[in-house]
């Protein structure tokens, strides 16, 4: 099929972008998007000209470094996909497809279809982790965890840290990441010590990074790629109020 | 040792021989004891002096996460590097099966011991015995600090942690998280790194390309590296350094690995002096989703636990190009229940995805090019119910579909070998020390623990092991000895590698020529899957090294570098990366040329049983071959590490 | 937010429920109105509670707009200030899911402060009086709703307030934790739907039912 790509282009941080034109022809339904891409610029390099820059990685939705916004929808239109495991199977022939980079101001566009994501490093940083220094484990089986809270914990877990949550948010926030780990971590009983600081420590880094405040919208579950849900970040929210009355 | 004449014939024109070396770190003692003991001798690190000794970690997996964590939490001053933009992104992320730990606690006869037994006779007889006596022994550790730091492992009703069999073993010792065992534990390995970070020990850098390592006095004393975004080429200094910069085999094109697997730091280590273990040693996994054309980027792995329950088969007729299931029970061939009556479609990896080859190479393959062959549920739905095999198989069932856009519930899944894991690399000591001093070497980076062959699982373990609990009492030990010479980036050493590096940007980024980067990789994997994959010959081997030879004259005259140095710039990231590839390439086909017996992963057709079975030669290849660089246009040396087993008896792999 | 809004909308049930008092005849809705006044008598002064009920209400309203502009501005700031609209790509107007309440919120909720002031200029501090003033609170009521625009105004007005429940309650509530659980926040939904619903008809029913003569 023959595709006619608008694909966010841009220098660097400093110099503005702009949507440009492509297209390309033959393309097979099996290809992935990213391999699409692959090929528009060995193309594009042929001609001498600047390939399109973009991230990618394990290219198979597990490490979440991938992340483009496709017309107009986070990791593309299908539901529970990564854009790396999105295929051209899911366009038409002659369709016009958009491509650009997650928007966020905490997420600064580094060239073309790369950002910045630093600032969810930092937000583990300010809490995401349970303190366990090398060494000083007790036998695994010390304390038993039920089966359902291990599996909702699992669930939470599962969060790449892709970003797609901000970049779908209309507010902007990343709340459902923050929810997703404080979530994870909040359900084991391994966590518990910690339960407090996590989650207020945690949302102020949130708040400190730019990112937007949650007014219940959904459309961060809706494009996250691991069904990470919103029932999360209500969850947070509880532990964030039961900090805040702990505290006192 | 005496050398078969054929030996030297085939491959003396690529390589010299070179005094034989010999762990000397691994104390003298009863194996049970070798690690207590080493970890006694070790010198130690005064805390209050810890700060001021610095180690430069590349590599955020398990391996360099957890390496990195720990070292800065017993607060040293550590420096930790990854291409990616976060530390969370490394490729372990993506294993999916599990990780083995000999807890026993389905106590079914599992011990220290039989997991170590089951990982060198898994290794084919060509592990170094001491390492994976440790390995095993800290498995035990591994699992409890995982579920310490929040792993959420899954568990059963009573709450207690589930284990399964894995890769054909009889014990369940395999802890898992559900099909994201590797992602689960590097998490664990990330957050606590993040906890570094946070309190200072550690300094992290994202999006930096480690590209050279910079030797001091005949010691490891510091890295060159490009940050990604901005394209510098900045020095970092230290007392050591430690790689754990994961496989290579991207080496191939096509693999399970991630686009940036890249062999750059342990091959410019390597030209460095430190020495390469069994390059030619690569694990190809057997349930991998077939190549859809040559768009095609990467190839993706299905977890082997579809085996327990899929079954494997082609038409017996390579004519017979019938709907699979339109095809009755007596034209099918189960090849591998027909060839391994005892074990089945559980036979070992590099059995079963040899077996596949060979059935494809008859002209039976399925699917687009005829590679492939159906791994078949009909069975499984039929007996357990669609209900059940969905529990089980839910996700990879949905992976399937959602790459192939076929329904495997409906027509019988489509698997395809793929190269997986690489056995190989830079030659480590009991310490994990590389031949170069100061420099070590952990996780997948290392040719210590798996032989021949890795057991299914055993990977994880092993960069935990390497970055938790191996590692940093052996760092200890060596930065005891600090201060060294002080050398900071103005050193001359530095200087000039630092200049070298310069000087290879510029080189690729001025050849201007007339082939992209991406064609020159795609040329060397198609050499190295066809004469150094699932099944090598003398004249194949021969025949690649020529290729690659020229394929590497080539790149350095018409290879198209776009864009400039000061900027992102992933062209030229990936032509730095294939670059080395070449090289590399080369280097694996000489050692497996020279290596005149089949063992584990490396199949040569020269040797094999009358049934087509691998056949090792203990008596003259029971060594490491660990290869020095020779210079550029000269040859590699080869340096052999013999081995010797005290606890194991050799014997011949049989999965009839 | 989610405190002070809840608040309002407490007030705003017990306030629907006074205003169908119209229903009952003028002696019953200025008794009520003369009531309110009266409540908490002798422990309170006169307008006592009344007043400690305006001060609540004007503390909720002062807070639910002050973290609504909060909201709005880290939002702004967090998108450039352009909110969903800030992809080029015009392809997928309302994302994947949202409802389209979720849109009004902000400017729909600055509709309806004015209309509260205009509102309390109409009814509590009888600074404008169409179709003619009152000593009893029932005439004036009865008078402006016999006026098409002024029925026409507080249709629009309660048809914001309508949206901003519909997204409000839910979000409220689910930021307060009730969510729990995918089926719940179905559930959540459904309840602050027929909340809206319910607020929004309670409050309809007097107008359109003076407008059209059925009541005085
Ligand atoms: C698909 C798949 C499934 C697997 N499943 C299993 C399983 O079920 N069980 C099991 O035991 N094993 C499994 N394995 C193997 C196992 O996952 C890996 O061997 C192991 O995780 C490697 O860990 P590592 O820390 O050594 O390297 P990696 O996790 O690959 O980390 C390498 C690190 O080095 C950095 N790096 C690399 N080069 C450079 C450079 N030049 N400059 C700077 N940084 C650099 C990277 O950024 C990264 O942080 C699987 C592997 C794959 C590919
Ligand atoms: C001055 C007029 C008002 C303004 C400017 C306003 C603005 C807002 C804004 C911006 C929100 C945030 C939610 C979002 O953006 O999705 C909100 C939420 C809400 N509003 Fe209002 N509002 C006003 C009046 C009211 C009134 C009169 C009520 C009660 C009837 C009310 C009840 C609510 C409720 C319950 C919420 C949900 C709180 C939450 O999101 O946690 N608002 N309002
Ligand atoms: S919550 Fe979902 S969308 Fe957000 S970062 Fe995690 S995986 Fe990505
Ligand atoms: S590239 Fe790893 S998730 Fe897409």
């Amino acid at each position: 099929m023959n595709i006619t790509l608008r694909v966010w282009r841009q220098q660097n941080a400093d110099t503005p972008g702009a949507m440009q034109t492509y297209q390309v022809a033959d393309v097979s339904p099996d290809m992935s998007f990213l391999e699409m891409l692959d090929v528009l610029n060995e193309q594009l390099t042929l001609a001498g000209d600047d390939p399109i820059a973009f991230d990618s990685d394990c290219r198979e939705g597990i490490c979440g470094m991938c992340g483009l916004v496709i017309n107009g929808l986070a990791h593309g239109p299908n539901e529970l996909v990564t854009t790396c495991q999105l295929h051209m199977r899911s366009f038409s022939d002659g369709d016009v497809i958009d491509v650009e980079p997650w928007r966020a101001q905490p997420f600064s566009v580094i060239k073309d279809l790369v950002v910045d994501r630093s600032s969810f490093d930092r937000i583990i940083q300010a809490g995401g982790f349970i303190s366990a220094p090398t060494g000083t484990a007790p036998d695994a089986h010390a304390a038993p965890v039920p089966k359902a809270d291990a599996d909702a914990a699992f669930d939470a877990a599962t969060c790449i840290g892709c970003g797609a949550c901000v970049a779908a948010c209309p507010n902007g926030s990343a709340s459902l990441f923050v929810a997703a780990k404080i979530t994870h971590l909040g359900l084991l009983p391994q966590g518990q010590p910690e339960r407090d600081s996590r989650a207020l420590d945690m949302l102020a880094q949130h708040d400190e990074e730019g990112f937007g405040g949650c007014t219940q919208i959904g459309e961060c579950t809706a494009a996250c790629p691991k069904g990470i849900q919103l029932d999360l970040i209500s969850r947070m929210q509880r532990d964030v109020l039961g900090a805040l009355s702990h505290r006192r | 040792m005496s050398v078969t004449p054929e030996h030297v014939d085939n491959s003396g024109s690529f390589y010299v021989d070179g005094d034989p070396i010999a762990d000397a770190k691994a104390p003298d003692v009863p194996l049970s004891q070798t690690w207590d003991q080493r970890r006694f001798d070790a010198k130690l690190v005064n805390p209050a002096n810890r700060r001021k000794r610095s180690v430069i970690i590349v590599g955020t997996g398990l391996a360099g996460g957890a390496a990195a964590a720990t070292l800065g939490e017993a607060g040293y001053h550590v420096k930790n590097f990854c291409y990616q933009d976060s530390p969370r992104r490394a490729h372990s992320i993506a294993a999916q099966g599990g990780i083995n730990a000999a807890k026993n606690y389905r106590n079914d006869g599992d011990s220290i011991h039989r997991l170590f037994y089951d990982t060198v006779k898994g290794g084919d007889y060509r592990s170094r015995e001491s390492n994976v006596y440790r390995l095993a022994q800290t498995s035990v550790e591994i699992i409890d600090q995982c579920v310490a730091q929040g792993v959420p492992f899954a568990r059963e009703y009573g709450g207690l942690l589930d284990n399964r069999s894995f890769g054909g073993v009889q014990v369940s010792r395999t802890f898992y998280a559900r099909g994201q065992t590797g992602q689960q534990l590097l998490l664990g390995a990330y957050q606590a790194l993040e906890r570094q970070i946070a309190a200072g020990t550690v300094e992290m850098y994202t999006r930096h390309e480690m590209l050279d390592v910079i030797i001091v006095d005949g010691r490891a004393r510091g890295i060159v590296v490009r940050d990604m975004v901005s394209g510098e080429i900045e020095t970092h200094m230290a007392d050591a350094v430690v790689l754990g910069t994961g496989g290579y085999g991207n080496v191939f094109f096509l693999s399970t690995n991630a686009m940036g697997c890249n062999v750059t730091a342990s091959w410019r280590a390597h030209r460095k002096g430190a020495y390469f273990g069994n390059p030619c040693y690569t694990q190809i996994h057997p349930t991998c989703i077939p190549v859809s054309g040559d768009h095609q980027s990467k190839l993706t792995l299905m977890s082997e636990s579809l085996r327990n329950d899929g079954r494997i088969w082609v038409p017996k007729d390579g004519d017979d190009k019938r709907d699979p299931r339109q095809i009755p029970e007596d034209e099918r061939d189960y090849y591998l229940e027909r060839r391994y009556p005892a074990f089945g479609n559980l036979v070992p990896r590099d059995v079963a995805s040899r077996a596949a080859k060979q059935v494809c190479d008859e002209g039976r393959g399925v699917g687009p090019g005829g590679f492939g062959v159906y791994l078949d549920f009909a069975d499984a739905i039929k007996r357990l119910g669609r209900k059940a095999v969905e529990a089980k198989y839910g996700n990879l069932f949905d992976m399937y579909a959602q790459i192939t856009g076929e329904n495997p519930y409906e027509v019988p899944m489509r698997i395809y070998p793929a190269v997986h894991y690489t056995m190989g690399g830079l030659w480590v000591d009991y310490d994990l020390q590389s031949s170069i001093p100061g420099l070590f070497v952990i996780g997948e980076a290392n040719f210590s623990d798996h032989g021949a062959n890795r057991l299914g699982a055993s990977a994880l373990m092993q960069g935990l092991a390497d970055g938790y609990f191996v590692l940093p009492p052996m760092i200890s030990n060596y930065l005891a000895d600090a201060p060294f010479e002080a050398a900071d980036e103005n050193h001359p050493e530095a200087v000039a590698v630092s200049q070298q590096v310069q000087e290879r940007v510029s080189t690729l980024l001025s050849i201007n020529g007339s082939r992209t980067v991406d064609s020159f990789h795609r040329e060397l994997g198609h050499i190295m899957w066809e004469y150094c994959g699932m099944e090598r010959t003398k004249e194949g081997l021969t025949k690649a090294i020529g290729l690659i030879r020229e394929l590497r004259e080539e790149f350095w005259r018409d290879v198209k570098v776009t864009g400039v140095n000061e900027e992102l710039n992933q062209t030229l990231e990936k032509a730095g990366r294939v670059a080395d590839f070449i090289e590399l390439g080369e280097l694996m086909c000489i050692d497996a040329l020279h290596r005149e017996e089949s063992c584990g992963g490396h199949f040569r057709a020269e040797h094999q049983t009358e049934d087509g079975e691998a056949l090792r030669d203990d008596e003259n290849f029971a060594y490491v071959a660990a290869w020095e660089f020779g210079g550029d246009g000269g040859q590699p040396i080869l340096h052999k590490e013999d081995l010797v087993y005290t606890e194991i008896e050799m014997k011949q792999r049989s999965y009839k | 937010m989610a405190i002070s809004g809840l608040v309002l909308v407490g007030y705003l049930v017990a306030h629907m429920y006074g205003n169908l008092k119209v229903f009952a005849g003028q002696e019953a809705f200025d008794e009520y109105a003369h009531h309110l006044r009266e409540l908490g008598e002798p422990m309170l002064p006169y307008e006592g509670a009344l007043w400690l009920i305006r001060i609540v209400l004007l503390a909720a309203i002062g807070v639910h707009i002050f973290s609504a502009v909060t909201l709005w501005r880290r939002s702004r700031a967090a998108t450039g200030g352009k909110g969903s609209q800030r992809y080029a790509s015009s392809k997928a107007p309302r994302g994947s899911q949202r409802s389209y309440a979720s849109f009004t919120m902000r400017w729909g909720g600055v509709v309806i402060i004015l209309f509260v002031i205009y509102h309390l200029m109409h009814f509590t501090w009888n600074t404008i009086a169409p179709g003619g003033a009152s000593d009893s609170p029932y005439e004036r009521v009865v008078n402006g709703f016999e006026i098409w625009w002024v029925v026409l105004s507080y249709t629009i007005a309660l048809l914001a307030v309508g949206f901003h429940l519909r997204h409000g309650v839910w979000a409220a509530l689910a930021s307060l934790g009730a969510n729990t659980s995918q089926r719940r926040r179905r559930n959540l939904n459904i309840l602050a739907t027929l909340v809206a619903l319910v607020i929004m008809v309670g409050f309809l029913l007097p107008p359109f039912g003076i407008f059209f003569g059925l009541v005085g």
